[in-house]
């Protein structure tokens, strides 16, 4: 075991798969030496060299392209994209190749390969260096889309993701990077895909987050319990393919639920959480389900603390639902 | 500390400059064959303006130090690029930036108390506080809107020139990036349509040697950024970046032929960026100071300052004023945007479009009523 923050804890995860199997190649812009602009992949050039940790050109289609080239070949690519706001210029690699090669080849070609890459708000970056995009990769049929909340799952969630046969979009909370330290087992271990986790059992409402925003809604559960609220609170974890069994299971127990995310409402991943939920379990709900999240407007600088869907925000949602 | 460098070579001055054409020699003076015999007062007036970017510069990098700004982003070091490039432009052209160009938003005349709004987002910040700093936008002055995302503002200036010719009027867009910018999509694309459509557009790539941590010369195996304009049938041409005279002279040759339906031309304008990336970053991580001293020497102000000498232009008590000057005049401006409360919260709903529609007015009403956040910006 060793103390290590989500940024020490994905480059252990790098280090570790990169020793074991030497398919694996990293690339990206500036990821060499300097080991990126949030040093994730710090000291992998001095290890690995120049063949698997590779400072591409400023291109992101041409980094995802040419990643989508190496999985055809055999080989295990981890692209790094800066910011998952620059992730644009490859969108076209991403969902109309990378999301559809098994598919489309009958089965013939696959592309194993996991895009990381930063993501949310919180840090003073405006716009372009704050969004979260990921619904738009959910909505995309054929990847596999991940968000881990702290140091451990990001390890063992990084580590199931390389392995996997499929294309894995694997979005880091960049506001969580250096937030906390935590114990991190050294070498191998594996969180599952597709497995949401209880971080709270509660009895009167659930609230489901991921990423960052999941110690906004753990607060909210300490602040509720004041007032006699028991919140279970859901870290998804992996968002596609869904762990809807963990989400009914612990709705039928509450039938109340709070989602919450920072992305915006329209078509955020909480529209399709909701609609799974009323589908799956519309007679057990006792209050209408509720959504906190970005708002539908870009994300703005000066003001991002009121455009983010913190405590402050979530606390009265869960006790208005608890009380409806 | 030692700092091992992924860096193989020292790109000092001499040898990036190899073969490119100066006009202010090291004495200072202009070489007659290749002088653009500018009028002398509209060289003070570059000069002037150069300084004064400097000193705003190093003024936005102690207020992010202390905590007082978020960020910035500068052009130590490529101040003569980009004020001689702007200064070349009529008074009828627009201009495209990147993100390092705010001396060519003042030189357009844009108020400092403005720029300085922007550094902090407040409420009298031009674009309210939406993005981060140095994102200005300046319409009134024939000036973009700064994005993040690297190129897309290289095919936007190639379609607002389109119209122009398209309009007939008489208009030439420049358009500034960096050389990492030529690995983008959007540098080929914006190539192409340049040449495909002759479009009056002036492509201006300042090579300050590294996109963040990355050199110049690993971003493409040719030998300089300006030839890849034979591919695209577009005129290339390298010039010296930190020669004001060289670049003013380069950039107006190339306004005046796009005008007269010569189309587009691409010049790379060899500079070198002394800061790190931004406030954000720590060149001591990736590049050998060696280089950064080189450098210095070859700064762009120094350089027109000495040709200021040889005319009998410029004394040290008039530097000093022009330095003090600004300094007095940031000072107020500081204290003024210290003083300006926060944008206002309907600015987080409104302009998202034309009208407000009705669910933004419904989640503007939500967030006005609900409880505000503990912590702000
Ligand atoms: C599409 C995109 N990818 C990545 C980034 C992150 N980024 C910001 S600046 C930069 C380097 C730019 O280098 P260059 O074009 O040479 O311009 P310079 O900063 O040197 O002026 C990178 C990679 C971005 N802003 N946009």
């Amino acid at each position: 075991m060793a103390e290590m923050t989500m940024v020490q804890a994905i480059n252990d995860a790098l280090r570790t798969e990169m020793r074991r199997d030497d398919r694996v190649v990293v690339l990206g812009e500036d990821v060499g030496k300097v080991g990126g602009v949030f040093r994730v992949t710090q000291g992998l050039y001095d290890e690995f060299g120049d063949d698997r940790v590779i400072d591409t050109p400023l291109a992101e289609g041409g980094i995802i392209g040419a990643a989508i080239g190496m999985a055809l070949y055999g080989m295990r690519p981890i692209p790094e994209i800066q910011f998952s706001d620059f992730i644009f210029p490859a969108f076209d690699q991403i969902v109309s190749e990378a999301a559809k090669y098994r598919y489309r080849s009958g089965g013939e070609y696959t592309c194993p390969m996991v895009i990381r890459t930063p993501v949310g708000g919180g840090i003073r970056g405006g716009h372009y260096h704050s969004q979260s995009p990921e619904s738009l990769f959910i909505h995309t049929a054929g990847l596999k889309v991940v968000c881990p909340s702290n140091p451990y799952d990001a390890k063992g969630l990084l580590l199931s993701s390389i392995r996997d046969e499929d294309p894995v979009m694997f979005f880091e909370p960049k506001r969580v990077y250096r937030a906390a330290k935590m114990d991190v087992p050294e070498g191998e271990y594996t969180v599952p895909l597709s497995k949401a986790a209880v971080v709270r059992e509660g009895k009167d409402v659930t609230i489901i987050a991921w990423g960052a925003m999941l110690y906004e809604a753990l607060q909210s559960a300490d602040d509720v319990s004041v007032q006699g609220v028991d919140a279970e609170v859901i870290d998804l974890r992996t968002l596609w393919p869904l762990d809807i069994d963990t989400i009914i299971e612990s709705v039928k127990k509450t039938g109340r639920v709070v989602i919450v995310h920072e992305a915006p409402k329209a078509c955020g991943f909480g529209a399709e959480l909701l609609s799974q939920i009323s589908e799956r379990a519309f007679l057990h709900l006792e209050a209408p389900p509720v959504r906190v999240t970005g708002w539908d407007t870009p994300f703005p600088y000066t003001l991002e603390m009121e455009y983010l869907p913190l405590a402050h925000r979530i606390t009265p949602a869960v006790l208005e639902t608890a009380k409806y | 500390m030692e700092v091992q460098t992924t860096q193989s070579v020292i790109r000092t001055p001499e040898k990036f400059l190899e073969g490119v054409a100066t006009v202010i020699g090291p004495d200072g003076r202009a070489d007659a064959s290749h002088d653009p015999k500018l009028d002398r007062a509209l060289v003070k007036k570059m000069y002037v303006a150069m300084v004064r970017t400097r000193v705003i510069d190093e003024r936005l990098v102690t207020l992010q130090r202390q905590g007082r700004i978020g960020f910035h982003i500068g052009s130590l070091g490529e101040e003569g690029c980009i004020l001689a490039s702007a200064a070349a432009m009529r008074d009828q052209d627009w201009i495209f930036p990147c993100y390092r160009e705010f001396g060519a938003l003042l030189w357009r005349g844009m108020p400092l108390q403005d720029y300085v709004n922007n550094m902090y987002g407040n409420a009298n910040d031009p674009i309210k506080g939406r993005q981060m700093p140095d994102h200005y936008s300046g319409k009134k002055y024939k000036f973009g809107s700064v994005s993040s995302p690297i190129g897309t503002q290289m095919t936007q200036a190639v379609g607002f020139a389109w119209g122009a010719k398209i309009r007939k009027e008489d208009l030439v867009t420049s358009v500034y990036f960096g050389e990492g910018a030529t690995s983008s999509n959007e540098f080929h694309t914006a190539m192409n349509f340049a040449g495909v459509f002759k479009t009056p557009t002036v492509l201006l790539c300042r090579n300050n040697g590294w996109a963040i941590s990355v050199p110049s010369e690993k971003q493409t195996a040719s030998k300089t950024f300006a030839e890849k304009g034979i591919a695209y049938g577009v005129k290339g041409i390298r010039c010296d970046g930190n020669d004001v005279l060289a670049v003013y002279k380069t950039v107006r040759e190339a306004v005046e032929r796009a005008a007269a339906g010569g189309g587009p031309t691409l010049i790379e304008m060899m500079t070198y960026r002394l800061s790190g990336h931004s406030t954000s970053d720590d060149p001591r991580a990736y590049r050998i100071e060696d280089e950064v001293t080189s450098w210095r020497k070859a700064d762009p102000i120094l350089r027109l300052r000495k040709h200021l000498e040889t005319l009998g232009m410029i004394t040290d008590a008039e530097d000093q004023k022009i330095r003090d000057d600004v300094d007095a005049e940031l000072k107020l401006c500081i204290e003024r945007a210290e003083a300006t409360e926060k944008p206002a919260l309907s600015t987080m709903f409104t302009e998202v479009f034309k009208d407000m529609p009705q669910h933004l007015q419904e989640q503007f009403d939500e967030c006005a009523a609900g409880p505000r956040p503990k912590a702000q910006h």
